[in-house]
């Protein structure tokens, strides 16, 4: 499908991001700047309790307060909408944006409050009296798992939302056979990818004409039909602004319990209403948690340190909630034996209620934390065979020649180059003087350490584990789509349908219709249409829009450059194939003839006397494109997951100091390959963003829950994030092997970086340690942890001597 | 109470509430919403501003103490409509940004650091912009675009704000 030459103008080429002149001069377009007159201004009571009944509310000291117009319970609002949307069957599991009649995480919405401003909002919220009864509670996801223990949705009957085992290939055989085998447990925090930007809605329900307004900071698909649904009116009643800019959303900007609470307020109000979170609400009941998991890993190999089978037990912490989360534990069911040749494997996915905050998507839909296990085991393969770690993985990665290459679960891997990847980034780090330089650090009394990982990203996505996670749901579909209109004056306006959150759409689209229309892209206008204007999308999520909206922008171009050449076959009075389209113009190679950009548009706006029978006036196309590989649901537990799959292959360097154990970072090196890069900047960027999450997941973050089910990390000085002093500087090394199923072989890469980046800064540390005789299993690893394990080993070190 | 700020060159009043912050001011009564609220407690640097040519945090000072000082704010730095400041067109041909929602605070607190100096360090540099988070880039094309504008500005004909010894 590789159909343009691959001597091209601007797909490639380092060219500007357009996005960036609105941003540089504080011109972005977020939510909270979206002003409506006669707005009120929503604030949250929090649940005080992890699990509590709710007794009474008394909101009379509130709504006595000048400039408070409402206070809204869950009783209220439940009855007047249907319970948010749940991804797996558990109709029991209901969850509404307010808490109706029972809390079930500390922090979680009991009461809102509107008013004229958000102060006022605030004063009030504080002035509402709820009694609550405590109930059992539990926090722990392997308590919440066995039976009798508090279930947080009694309703349900246990905390178990998901418990599902696959077993692809000979699993039994193989680890029978096995010469040998070893198990480990690893644990992924939760933590999130914590935009700085809170999320936040304004919605405006019009009585008259009967359609709700809603401005959001959203990353999410099917957003107005899941507003319309828990709204109970026609989904043509809700109308998204795409035209907002997201401030950062890296899966997490889902936002559909807040969209409904102000949708609803503002029904029944009559008015504009907003609610942008603040930090705190953000934190501690916002859809801002990622993916919590304890994965138990057995591996079945040999000598040569070859694997040949894996068993994964994946237990996930879905918190209080069901919502999309347990979905994590299905995506990476595509990737599941990462870059390797593993031949069979069995996964159990089991996914519990606690009384934490709801889980959310996070970058990667789970595929962070699953390659993180897959990571950790090929180490402790390197370990137990006394292999070098490099060595191990080249002896299983699948090969170049082998592609596609079928994985046990079903997926086929399009392309890739492993081996290639690897010996470049090790050429560039040099790898024997690399360790040569970790000793002479261990020489000088610093814990150094060298962390590796190689990895998947699965891109393109679609959403396969919904089908093959909930036999109820039988969705393939999953669309991107792109429109080009050339007006009478020649000029080209396109549009995309969803919002975006800094990943450069409109550069993409403009890009790829420019590359194929051989016109500047800088003349080409991109503009959102609300989305009862849009055509169907599926939002930024799965790494999939340099794939769809890009294949999407390019099919749609295609169409218009046919009809083109059709117009102009028709004047010359010669058949299509003796034409050919070159820089808006098509030319009659015999003839020397040609009409240009300016002519063709004059006869298709003007002149109808000269158009072929049959075609409609005007120059204007769309196309609404279809996943590639996406024809088929899942068949007995196996399923075609994303169609593309980059490659990243990361090698860090790094120090502690045994005293503080403060890690620093001192050489980051990252081979990456995501096929045919549209946009060098774009890459880049979504790269060394991914890189710098990943160290985030990897040292510092996680929302934290004490014993009484309180969350202890409720602002940005408990969560830390990576600033510029603890993000490294980093080598990209590139490599490009296209993919077959994309217009450009281009693969997505807005994952990238985060995928290997928590599993190779483990690596790194361990390493670093395991002199000493200890490891860490669990992320983060935090400076306190390490430098307390550090000295702990050190003093039983000593008295052994 | 009454406050008059003088923003981008430009005297501002309003009726705001002592406990008002500086930047609810600036974005909801002077309509100025390039700065950004991201933590309102002083860790993100999303509301950074310019007092007197100091970046500082808007979230942590309320209005009413703003009196009196040089305030510029993101809207403040392209010399016209539709140009870019030297630093701002840095951050675009790096691409140092992606959902420019830190972007303003960031440039401000380059502007700022090449205010003091065009011969920056890649230490000055990073420490000018640790106080202001970003979590789609890993800084790796901010540090790029301050490094250039400061090579921009060196080579600039234009008079430089301040002289070296100023450092």
């Amino acid at each position: 499908m590789n159909t343009v030459p691959v001597n091209r103008r601007f797909v490639s080429a380092n060219r500007r991001v357009r996005e960036d002149r609105r941003f540089v001069t504080g011109r972005g377009r977020y939510v909270a700047d979206v002003v409506l007159a006669n707005a009120l201004h929503v604030a949250l009571v929090p649940a005080q309790y992890p699990a509590a009944r709710i007794v009474s509310i008394d909101a009379t000291a509130a709504l006595a307060m000048p400039g408070v117009h409402y206070v809204l319970t869950g009783e209220e609002l439940a009855a007047a909408t249907e319970p948010l949307m749940n991804g797996l069957d558990t109709p029991k599991v209901q969850r509404y944006p307010l808490a109706v009649g029972q809390v079930r995480y500390a922090g979680e919405w009991v009461v809102a409050v509107a008013a004229d401003t958000r102060a006022l909002a605030e004063d009030a919220a504080e002035k509402v009296r709820v009694v609550y009864e405590p109930l059992p509670f539990v926090i722990d996801p392997e308590e919440a798992f066995r039976p009798g223990s508090p279930a947080v949705h009694s309703a349900h009957g246990s905390n178990v939302l998901l418990d599902k085992t696959f077993v692809w290939g000979d699993v039994d055989k193989h680890f029978a056979e096995a010469p040998r085998t070893l198990s480990f447990r690893v644990t992924w925090g939760r933590s999130s990818t914590v935009p700085i930007e809170t999320f936040g809605v304004v919605a405006s329900w019009d009585p008259w004409r009967e359609i709700l307004d809603v401005w959001a900071s959203i990353q999410m698909p099917k957003y107005p039909e899941q507003i319309a649904r828990s709204m109970r009116i026609p989904a043509n009643q809700v109308r998204v602004d795409q035209d907002v800019d997201v401030g950062g959303a890296y899966g997490v900007k889902r936002g559909i319990k807040h969209t409904i609470l102000v949708a609803h307020l503002s029904r029944r109000l009559g008015r504009p209403v907003r609610l942008i979170e603040d930090r705190l609400e953000n934190m501690r009941a916002g859809d801002a948690q990622g993916p919590e998991r304890i994965f138990d890993v057995d591996i079945a190999f040999n000598d040569e340190g070859i694997i040949k089978s894996m068993k994964m037990r994946a237990l996930d912490n879905a918190g209080a909630y069901a919502g999309r989360a347990p979905f994590q534990l299905g995506k990476p069911i595509g990737a599941i034996v990462g870059p390797y040749r593993i031949e069979s494997v069995k996964y159990v996915a089991q996914s519990v209620t606690t009384n934490k905050a709801a889980e959310e998507a996070v970058k990667g839909f789970g595929q962070s934390p699953t390659n993180y296990a897959i990571e950790s085991a090929i180490e402790k393969v390197a370990q137990a065979t006394g292999l070098d770690r490099v060595e191990v993985r080249r002896r299983n990665f699948i090969r170049k020649e082998e592609f596609p290459y079928l994985i046990p679960s079903g997926t086929r891997y399009d392309s890739g180059d492993y081996h290639t990847v690897v010996d470049k980034v090790l050429a560039v780090v040099d790898y024997p003087a690399l360790l040569k330089e970790r000793d002479r650090l261990r020489a000088s009394g610093l814990l150094a350490g060298i962390g590796l990982a190689a990895c998947l990203e699965p891109s393109g996505g679609n959403s396969a584990f919904e089908p093959l996670l909930n036999e109820k749901n039988k969705t393939s579909t999953w669309m991107e789509s792109c429109r080009i209109n050339v007006d009478g004056t020649g000029c080209i306006t396109t549009t995309i349908h969803t919002l975006s959150s800094g990943q450069g759409h409109e550069t993409l689209v403009a890009t790829v219709i420019g590359e194929v229309l051989e016109i500047n892209p800088d003349l080409i206008r991109v503009v959102r249409p609300d989305s009862l204007a849009c055509l169907p999308s599926n939002a930024p999520v799965g790494s999939r829009m340099a794939i769809m909206l890009g294949g999407a922008a390019f099919h749609a171009a295609q169409k218009l450059k046919a009809k083109l050449v059709t117009i102009a076959a028709h004047q010359f009075g010669v058949s299509e194939d003796t034409l050919s389209y070159s820089g808006g113009g098509v030319s009659h190679g015999v003839s020397g003839k040609r009409f240009d950009w300016a002519d063709l548009v004059n006869i298709a706006h003007r002149n109808f006397h000269l158009l072929p029978q049959g075609m409609e006036p005007g120059l204007e196309t769309t196309h609404v494109m279809q996943v590639p590989t996406g024809t088929k649901l899942p068949e007995n537990g196996r399923v075609q997951m994303y169609p593309c799959h980059s490659f990243e292959f990361h090698v860090v360097l790094l120090t502690i100091d045994p005293l503080l154990g403060k890690p620093e970072i001192r050489r980051y090196v990252i081979g990456h390959d995501c096929g045919t890069v549209i946009n060098p900047h774009i890459v880049k960027g979504m790269t060394l963003g991914g890189i710098a999450h990943g160290i985030g997941a990897a040292l510092f973050e996680e929302f934290v829950y004490d014993e009484q089910g309180q969350m202890t990390t409720q602002s940005l000085m408990d969560y830390l994030l990576p600033s510029s002093h603890e993000v490294p500087k980093v080598e990209i090394v590139h490599h490009c092997t296209p993919s077959p199923h994309t217009v450009f072989g281009q693969k997505g890469a807005g994952e990238s970086g985060y995928m290997g980046a928590p599993a190779a800064m483990s690596g790194a540390i361990n390493d670093a340690v395991a002199p000493l005789g200890i490891s860490f299993a669990k992320l983060p690893i935090r400076v306190s942890a390490i430098g307390d394990a550090v000295a702990a080993a050190q003093v039983s070190n000593e008295k052994k001597i | 109470m009454m406050v008059k700020l003088r923003v981008n060159g430009q005297t501002h009043t309003a009726d705001v509430e002592p406990r008002k912050s500086l930047l609810d001011t600036l974005r909801e009564d002077f309509r100025l919403t390039g700065a950004h609220a991201g933590c309102e407690h002083g860790v993100c640097g999303a509301c950074t501003v310019l007092l007197d040519g100091d970046a500082v945090r808007s979230c942590l000072i309320f209005a009413v103490q703003a009196d009196g000082y040089d305030i510029t704010t993101i809207e403040g730095l392209a010399p016209a409509p539709g140009e870019l400041s030297v630093i701002q067109d840095a951050f675009c041909e790096t691409h140092g940004l992606q959902c420019g929602y830190c972007t303003p605070g960031m440039i401000l607190s380059a502007h700022t650091l090449l205010q003091r100096t065009l011969t920056p360090s890649r230490e000055d540099i990073l420490e000018a912009i640790s106080g202001n988070i970003c979590r789609c880039t890993g800084y790796g094309q901010i540090v790029e675009a301050v490094e250039i504008a400061a090579e921009r500005l060196r080579q600039s004909n234009a008079l430089h704000a301040a002289p070296e010894a100023v450092k």
